[in-house]
């Protein structure tokens, strides 16, 4: 208990965590808000309010990113190392607050973003009812903590803001949508990349059959049920975790 | 106390720390002596388990680092002044090295008085002078009310104030009954601040004994006699015990004062040429222990290299005295 309240303090007395959440919530809410007020022809959907998740990602991403390469940066992650020699609680206590926070801006952002739809068109049914609606709302929230943690990993390993929030960045928003253009195996390949199963939890059956593509994010063609697309996920997020933390006891700090 | 055992650390085929062995005794200022790039950041993080030992270990009071319970109560260090986030407040950054280590939140506001960083205590620590930061990280250092300090250079670049301030608060510690470990480059610094030193150029310990061993060792006097009668001058000085050396026309002589010399020469009537002091500067002492271990030699011919350092030798001097 004790690490992790010193790594809250840690992320709360600097400012960026506090300006990515602000950007993450505009982007995401925002975005919403322009789908319900633009599109008059269809009111908005549980699923089409959530079109912007992956922008609001992507901060998150980068603010886990930071969370660990400023520590770097600054060397205070030597002096972190040197109150709490014990690194790998130290980083998991990080690790921890981080994915919890980034929960949290994530439910934020889905249910603002079904809030702003339901203010800017009252008649639309909003109403949270069918499993599918539950994910691709608070599961939001699952996806952004995994996806810090990922992120977080990533930091650990590079130790290198600028190098690690590139690696992040063209990775997810790249390397997984271009993968698809490899001759043949390209689109089975693809069903196994971790954001793709991702956005399978979010958007998963039922619904893809049941809605028009343009409505909501663009649907996951991976082939694991959206639960376990989600555990695929945090899996593979939580072996880059324990690959990190390997590296940061062996390498000097 | 700090016990080094055959410390070593390589990266790849460069030795930064070679087989280094030497003991911190409690109670003491002890000053780590050597150029730069002799190793002793390098040591200093591998007392504190930042860095790994390729071989060997440190103990604290009989334990590895990794093994303290809340060390911040047992060892504060101060590496390096700029491990602060630069937006996080002064106030902010001991509130979380305090509470890592179970250290009650009323010893912040403390130690921020005892450096006195009271008024800029909320100021983001990012806009700090370095001698603001310097205070910042000796108040960490305290934080936990440690009976063992480590400082790495923490006169470098400050004022002569901020200096000043520093080595009265390293002897205040002292006086306290802690132990300081305290490194730098600067022996006429550590010659004020040391009671013991630990000396070491290219990773390997040079010597380890007092500050008024080693000063001694390198302030011995020695006076230059040339004189027409130099056989008779040798003899009568040999007899007064002291040492005589031959060098060129002109006697070396030393464990004798330059006035009794003089009052010698007039009793035998011996004509005096020439009667002059040579007085061996702690950093010509320093430079003579450590001159084979500077790891970047300056270019140029040796005579330039002298004079060079020779310069820098007298440049430190008013600092010294």
């Amino acid at each position: 208990m004790t690490l992790l309240a010193v790594e809250r303090i840690k992320l709360f007395t600097t400012r960026s965590p506090m300006w990515c959440t602000v950007a993450a919530l505009a982007i995401t809410i925002g975005f919403a808000a322009m789908i319900a007020g633009v599109d008059t022809e269809n009111l908005p959907t549980i699923a089409s309010s959530q079109f912007s998740y992956s922008f609001g990602l992507v901060v998150i991403m980068v603010m886990a990113t930071l969370a660990i390469t400023t520590e770097y940066r600054f060397g205070t992650i030597r002096a972190t190392f040197q109150a709490i020699p014990n690194r790998t609680a130290t980083l998991l206590a990080k690790t921890t607050v981080v994915a919890v926070f980034a929960a949290a801006v994530g439910v934020l952002a889905s249910f603002g973003s079904v809030a702003v739809s339901k203010l800017i068109q009252p008649e639309a049914d909003l109403a949270i009812n069918t499993a599918f609606e539950w994910r691709a709302t608070a599961g939001v929230g699952l996806v952004y903590a995994a996806a810090a943690v990922f992120a977080l990993a990533i930091g650990v390993l590079v130790r290198q803001s600028a190098g690690a929030v590139a690696i992040v960045l063209i990775y997810s928003q790249l390397v997984e949508s271009l993968v698809a253009l490899i001759p043949n195996i390209g689109t089975d390949i693809q069903k196994w990349m971790p954001f793709y199963v991702a956005n399978k939890f979010l958007t998963g059956d039922p619904d893809p059959t049941t809605r028009a593509v343009a409505e909501g994010p663009p649907p996951s063609a991976a082939t694991l049920s959206p639960w376990w697309a989600l555990a695929y996920f945090v899996a593979i997020a939580v072996a880059l975790l324990a690959v990190s933390l390997f590296a940061a006891n062996r390498r000097d700090a | 106390m700090i016990e080094a055992h055959g410390l070593t650390k390589r990266y790849g085929k460069t030795v930064a720390v070679d087989d280094l062995s030497f003991t911190v005794q409690s109670g003491r200022v002890t000053g780590f002596l050597g150029p730069n790039g002799a190793g002793k950041s390098t040591t200093m993080r591998m007392i504190l388990g930042l860095d790994a030992p390729t071989e060997g270990s440190v103990r604290i009071d009989g334990k590895r680092y990794r093994e303290l319970h809340n060390p911040l109560r047992v060892v504060g260090a101060l590496l390096d002044a700029k491990w602060v986030h630069p937006n996080r407040s002064a106030r902010a950054h001991l509130r979380w090295l305090a509470k890592s280590n179970r250290i009650p939140m009323s010893r912040v506001d403390e130690v921020l008085d005892t450096v006195g960083l009271t008024n800029v205590a909320n100021r983001r620590a990012g806009g700090f002078s370095l001698g603001m930061s310097q205070r910042l990280g000796i108040a960490a250092a305290l934080l936990g009310d440690p009976q063992v300090l480590l400082f790495d250079e923490p006169v470098n670049g400050l004022d002569p104030e901020g200096i000043l301030w520093i080595r009265r608060f390293m002897h205040r510690l002292a006086d306290e009954g802690r132990t300081v470990f305290v490194s730098s480059h600067l022996l006429s610094e550590m010659a004020l601040t040391a009671q013991e030193l630990v000396v070491i150029g290219r990773g390997k310990l040079i010597a380890q004994c007092s500050t008024e061993d080693f000063v001694a060792r390198a302030a011995e006097n020695k006076v230059t006699v040339r004189s027409p009668q130099l056989g008779l001058l040798r003899t009568a000085i040999g007899q007064q015990g002291a040492t005589v050396r031959d060098e060129g026309d002109s006697l070396v002589v030393s464990g004798m004062d330059i006035a009794d010399i003089g009052e010698l020469a007039a009793a035998n009537g011996a004509v005096l040429h020439e009667l002059s002091a040579q007085r061996g500067s702690l950093e010509e002492a320093f430079m003579q222990l450590t001159g084979d271990s500077v790891e970047y030699h300056a270019s140029g011919t040796d005579a330039d290299t002298e004079a060079a350092l020779r310069a820098a030798a007298a440049d430190l001097q008013p600092a010294g005295k």
